[in-house]
């Protein structure tokens, strides 16, 4: 059952909405509610970080050969993005060729159709990056 | 004092020649730039629609604002291409935002001014004293039916508006608005494509209510076509709103300046607001502006606003003007064009 956990996690992926431990500063994303450096005592001391959005490109793929749901618009540009704020997150780059990529590219985050379950299923919304 | 406080457009990055779609459908390549004077429309990529759009061009409003998106207590989302048929892309909407859960969002629906009703409707909101701030965007991905003459202009973007009563750039100074019961342009619940009168959408439809608006405007504010710096009126091709200023007794240096429709064809929700934006990219405060939206079915909503000294504020890094929206466009072929709007039969999913 798909539709729960989607929304579930809407608020970081349609937002990028962060946590950030209290006791040692370090930030997550995908979110976690206990700071694996600290342990116990970081429970309750996890708050919320609004992220910017904006980092670059720290290695990327082409991918020829995905998943159904993204034949359209193969081939497509896979990439980890590093954040401003730290964390790393895999995303797809969006308005770019693949031969305009390039690891320290500037990039910002942008709302996009992720995937949806079929025609007359939800439609799974949330982030992707395109060039800055 | 109510009025506009900031304003966000998005344009998808993708374009098609209307030559292109001419060439396809054994047409003049070039009856569309000089009948109706739209050289390319904007195409919508496989991943977006009117939400992820209205997401966008909202997501520049705020950062143009600087304001907290929890403030905003009203939000209207105007678009004939609504992701779903039922689950609203309001709800969607705030949520990206940031907005939600205190917050009063819905849909709205009226052909190409749906998103000028919600502004006007935001505006009322925030002058009753009912919400802090309103944001209202118009965005459509417009499809007309292949080989139809529609298709050489229906275009994708989208535009946001937040309206308040602090920090207003321009000032609403009065509001007009008709509805007449016009079959001129429909799509039945369940169609893919509209259907439109041909012919009929012009005179009876279009212009009847262009003008009708507009004249009840400058009669209700005492105004004259002398008193606006500049005129924008909704453009489903560059030649009905030079014509419909024209008969209004407007010059045409006062109506270009909010034409975007010959490079990004018409935007539909967001046609007359993409105008409107672009207007402000470059108005200086104390100038005044008359804008007129059309709705097929039919009516129309007119504004005369008065920009501020607040315009130079929200001027800020980052946020792309309209002209950098257009110019950032990619050309594709139809074929492309077919795929990336769902124009292509394909197999079953998954
Ligand atoms: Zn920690």
């Amino acid at each position: 059952m798909v539709v729960p956990r989607h929304w579930r996690e809407r608020e970081h992926r349609y937002r990028l909405v962060a946590t950030k431990c209290k006791i040692c500063g370090r930030i997550y994303f995908p979110p976690r509610s206990v700071c694996p450096n600290c342990g116990r005592k970081s429970i309750g001391n996890m708050e919320k970080l609004q992220l910017s959005g904006n980092g670059t490109v720290y290695t990327y793929t082409i991918v020829h050969s995905g998943m159904n749901a993204f034949k359209l618009q193969k081939p497509y540009i896979l990439a980890i993005i590093e954040l401003e704020e730290g964390p790393r997150v895999t995303g797809q780059i969006v308005d770019a060729e693949p031969n305009e990529v390039y690891i320290g590219m500037p990039v910002r985050m942008v709302f996009r159709r992720i995937r949806q379950e079929g025609a007359s299923g939800i439609i799974h919304y949330g982030y992707k990056f395109a060039p800055r | 004092m109510v009025g506009i406080v900031s304003y966000g457009a998005y344009i998808p990055r993708f374009r098609i020649d209307t030559g292109e779609i001419a060439r396809v459908w054994g047409e003049d390549p070039n009856r569309a730039k000089k009948s109706l004077l739209v050289e390319s429309k904007a195409v919508a990529g496989p991943d977006e629609d009117a939400c992820t759009m209205a997401v966008e061009a909202s997501r520049y409003a705020i950062r143009r604002w600087g304001g907290d998106p929890a403030d905003i207590d009203v939000i209207y989302v105007g678009s004939e291409s609504h992701p779903y048929a039922v689950k609203p892309t309001a709800s969607i909407l705030a949520d990206a935002l940031g907005a939600s859960p205190h917050v009063m969002a819905v849909d709205l629906e009226f052909a190409c001014k749906a998103g000028t009703a919600g502004l006007i409707s935001a505006m009322a909101m925030v002058k009753s004293g009912m919400a802090r701030f309103g944001l209202a965007v118009g965005s459509d991905t417009a499809q007309g039916a292949p080989g139809d003459a529609l298709e050489y202009t229906a275009a994708s973007g989208a535009a946001a508006f937040i309206v308040g009563s602090q920090g207003v750039i321009a000032r609403l100074n009065g509001f007009h608005s008709v509805t007449t019961d016009t079959p001129d342009f429909w799509r039945r619940a369940g169609r893919p494509y509209p259907r439109h009168g041909g012919r009929f959408t012009g005179q009876p439809a279009y212009f009847k209510h262009i003008l009708m608006a507009a004249r009840g405007l400058m009669e209700k504010m005492g105004t004259g076509p002398e008193d606006y710096d500049f005129a924008i009126f909704h453009q489903p091709n560059t030649k009905f709103p030079l014509s419909a200023g024209k008969r209004l007794g407007f010059p045409k240096e006062k109506i270009l300046p909010g034409i975007v429709v010959n490079k990004i064809g018409n935007t539909y929700a967001a046609s007359m607001l993409m105008g409107l934006a672009r207007v402000l990219d470059k108005a200086e405060p104390g100038q005044r502006i008359l804008a007129v939206s059309f709705g097929s079915g039919a009516g129309s909503d007119a504004f005369d606003f008065t920009v501020t000294e607040n315009i130079e504020a929200i001027r800020v890094d980052g946020v792309p003007t309209v002209d950098e929206l257009i110019e950032r466009g990619r050309f594709v072929d139809y074929a492309i064009y077919a795929k990336y709007r769902g124009k292509i039969l394909m197999g079953d999913e998954e």
